[in-house]
């Protein structure tokens, strides 16, 4: 009766060789909807359906908030040293090679200036995917220039957060950018300049200890999760259940921390009608 | 006295010592030689610890159950003077952030501190040293208070972060640093901070941004405490002498690093082994920044500070 049994256990196709829609073409969202790429594109990356916003890059959010997606890149050239010659499991800059071989980025922050209906602002929009969108001394220096841009031009300036905090493998040196973006915006605040902070999934750590919390208005997309201390270290120091929703931009719209939430599609007007609002300049359609 | 792993041959020595002492009193014997070399065998050995102290040797020093804590450092500064204030106008009093006023000689200074307990009780009242919200914004508060009256600000800093709890969060944890920090970055009176135990994250560069700041020789000062890092980076508890190593966070590599701006030195065995020394070492260092400072018009100050932390950080290009 061996003629039916199997030789070699389990599945044996690699997951690459699976016969599967390429990848690509398809988005499934975290409740299980799924969307044809192109079009999830076309509604500003999210869900139709069930109104996930799906994580996305400077390149997008450039696209959404300027004009044609025309803007002057700021400082493209800065990139991380490994000052301390860190090691962990792997060398810091095996894992700085890593992260710009698989995003083409230099670096967790693009900085940019250009039209957003019509008048100028600087945008500087992290990258999540470059090592967890942390913050270490190019981070910080090119969100300490995109604020000395704004200064010297009286641009108004945009910061959008998405960072799991501070990078580690640059130690105290990342900790002193909270002080060094945080100087620059205070400088910014006396020099009457809006800033605007825009946080996004995620928001926590080092990040929310100075930049994305200190905006003229600080605004969420729907659902991110924004916090000091993650979830799972709340949740096993303090040995509590925590509630649904906890650490959502709706928990902290409700707890005060937020100006208002905005759904990415109204982003851009939402944005510029504030600028508007708050320099008594006439409304832009 | 309680003995760290790596002290055990002190605390034989000592125990030996005190034997000899015993027996030398006890009896006929002339014990003088022996309680000699037991003492030249201990200073040696004391001398040969802590001269070669690995960083994760310095963490433990810096959590010393007997090292002074901030409030044993005011005490010892400003004595009677010492006035404390409390609460943030808002919530409550946090008792993991104290602070208030008090003269060093004849000038007033606002003190700002986290305070650890000494025994289970007074730890778990102060919060392991670990402030919520409410204590970043009394320190807050004070030092606009401070600022209003030209009185210079000390700020004493000792925690192993900033509280992580529900209602930390529900309150703003992090933008209650986030407001500290750029508030401090502004201030228009001299702020001198001094790193006395452990200096963790965000939890202690809310009360941190200085014109000088001090770190005594047996502290760290990291952007996390070594146990997380091994925890996030080796995803194990156990690798944290080898983060503490990676992390560069002792004394002598903040300096190198010129994060910090001056190092404090300690008696032989840590700040606890002399108190006495230590607060006057500490004092000393205190005003000889104020002498400097106190010289500075606000604007030179303020621009002096933005400057110095506008400028930290290492990139390429």
């Amino acid at each position: 009766m061996a003629w039916f049994k199997r030789k070699e256990k389990g599945i044996q196709t690699a997951t690459e060789d699976k016969k599967d829609v390429p990848e690509g073409l398809w988005y499934k969202s975290p409740t299980g909807k799924v969307v044809d790429s192109e079009e999830l594109a076309k509604n500003f990356y999210v869900s139709p359906e069930d109104g996930y916003h799906v994580r996305i890059g400077s390149k997008e959010y450039f696209e959404i908030l300027f004009d044609d997606n025309k803007f002057k890149e700021l400082d493209e050239k800065l990139y991380s040293k490994d000052p301390l010659k860190f090691t962990d499991t792997k060398k810091y800059t095996d894992r700085l090679k890593a992260a710009k071989d698989k995003t083409n980025l230099n670096d967790a922050v693009r900085c940019a200036v250009g039209k957003s209906k019509g008048r100028d602002v600087v945008i500087a929009c992290m990258d999540f995917a470059f090592i967890g969108g942390s913050m270490g001394s190019v981070v910080g220096e090119k969100i300490a220039r995109a604020a000395d841009h704004s200064l010297k031009n009286n641009i108004p300036l945009i910061i959008i957060s998405k960072s799991g905090g501070a990078r580690m493998m640059e130690a105290a040196l990342s900790l002193m950018q909270l002080a060094k973006t945080s100087a620059k915006l205070a400088q910014l605040a006396d020099a009457k300049i809006p800033y605007i902070s825009l946080c996004t999934d995620p928001t926590t750590g080092g990040t929310t200890a100075s930049f994305a919390m200190l905006g003229d208005i600080n605004i969420a997309e729907p659902g991110a999760l924004i916090g000091f201390a993650g979830p799972r270290v709340v949740k096993d120091t303090t040995g509590q259940d925590l509630p649904d929703g906890f650490q959502t931009s709706e928990f902290l719209l409700e707890h005060g921390f937020l100006d208002f939430i905005s759904h990415r599609k109204e982003l851009k007007n939402k944005i510029n009608q504030y600028i508007d609002l708050i320099g008594n300049l006439p409304l832009r359609e | 006295m309680e003995y760290l792993d790596f002290e055990l041959p002190i605390k034989d020595l000592e125990e030996q010592l005190s034997k000899c002492q015993v027996i030398g009193v006890e009896s006929e014997i002339d014990v003088t030689d022996t309680c000699k070399q037991i003492e030249t065998k201990l200073q040696e050995t004391k001398k040969n610890i802590y001269k070669n102290l690995t960083a994760w040797q310095r963490v433990q020093l810096s959590r010393h159950p007997s090292r002074p804590y901030t409030l044993d450092y005011i005490n010892a500064l400003a004595g009677d003077s010492f006035l404390e204030l409390h609460g943030d106008r808002n919530v409550r009093d946090d008792k993991a952030m104290i602070g208030g006023l008090g003269k060093i000689d004849d000038q007033s200074f606002m003190f700002i501190g986290q305070q650890k307990g000494f025994n289970t009780k007074t730890r778990q009242y102060r919060n392991f040293g670990m402030a919520n919200p409410e204590g970043y914004r009394k320190a807050l508060r004070l030092m606009k208070s401070a600022e209003k009256f030209g009185i210079p600000v000390i700020t004493l800093i000792d925690t192993p972060g900033a509280y992580p709890g529900l209602e930390a969060e529900e309150r703003g944890q992090g933008e209650a640093i986030a407001r500290n920090i750029l508030e401090m970055t502004r201030l228009k009176v001299p702020i001198i901070t001094v790193i006395i135990g452990e200096g963790a994250s965000g939890g202690a560069l809310g009360i941190g941004v200085g014109d000088k700041v001090l770190m005594l020789e047996n502290t760290w000062y990291s952007v996390i405490s070594p146990e997380s890092c091994s925890s996030i980076l080796w995803r194990s508890w156990e690798y944290k002498e080898q983060a503490a190593d990676a992390l560069k966070l002792t004394a002598a590599d903040m300096k190198k690093q010129k994060l910090v701006d001056e190092i404090v030195k300690e008696p032989l065995g840590g700040a606890h082994s002399d108190r006495t020394k230590t607060f006057l070492t500490v004092k000393k260092s205190i005003l000889k920044s104020f002498e400097v400072l106190k010289k500075l018009s606000p604007e030179e100050l303020v621009d002096q500070r933005m400057e110095k932390y506008t400028n930290m950080g290492v990139y390429n290009g």
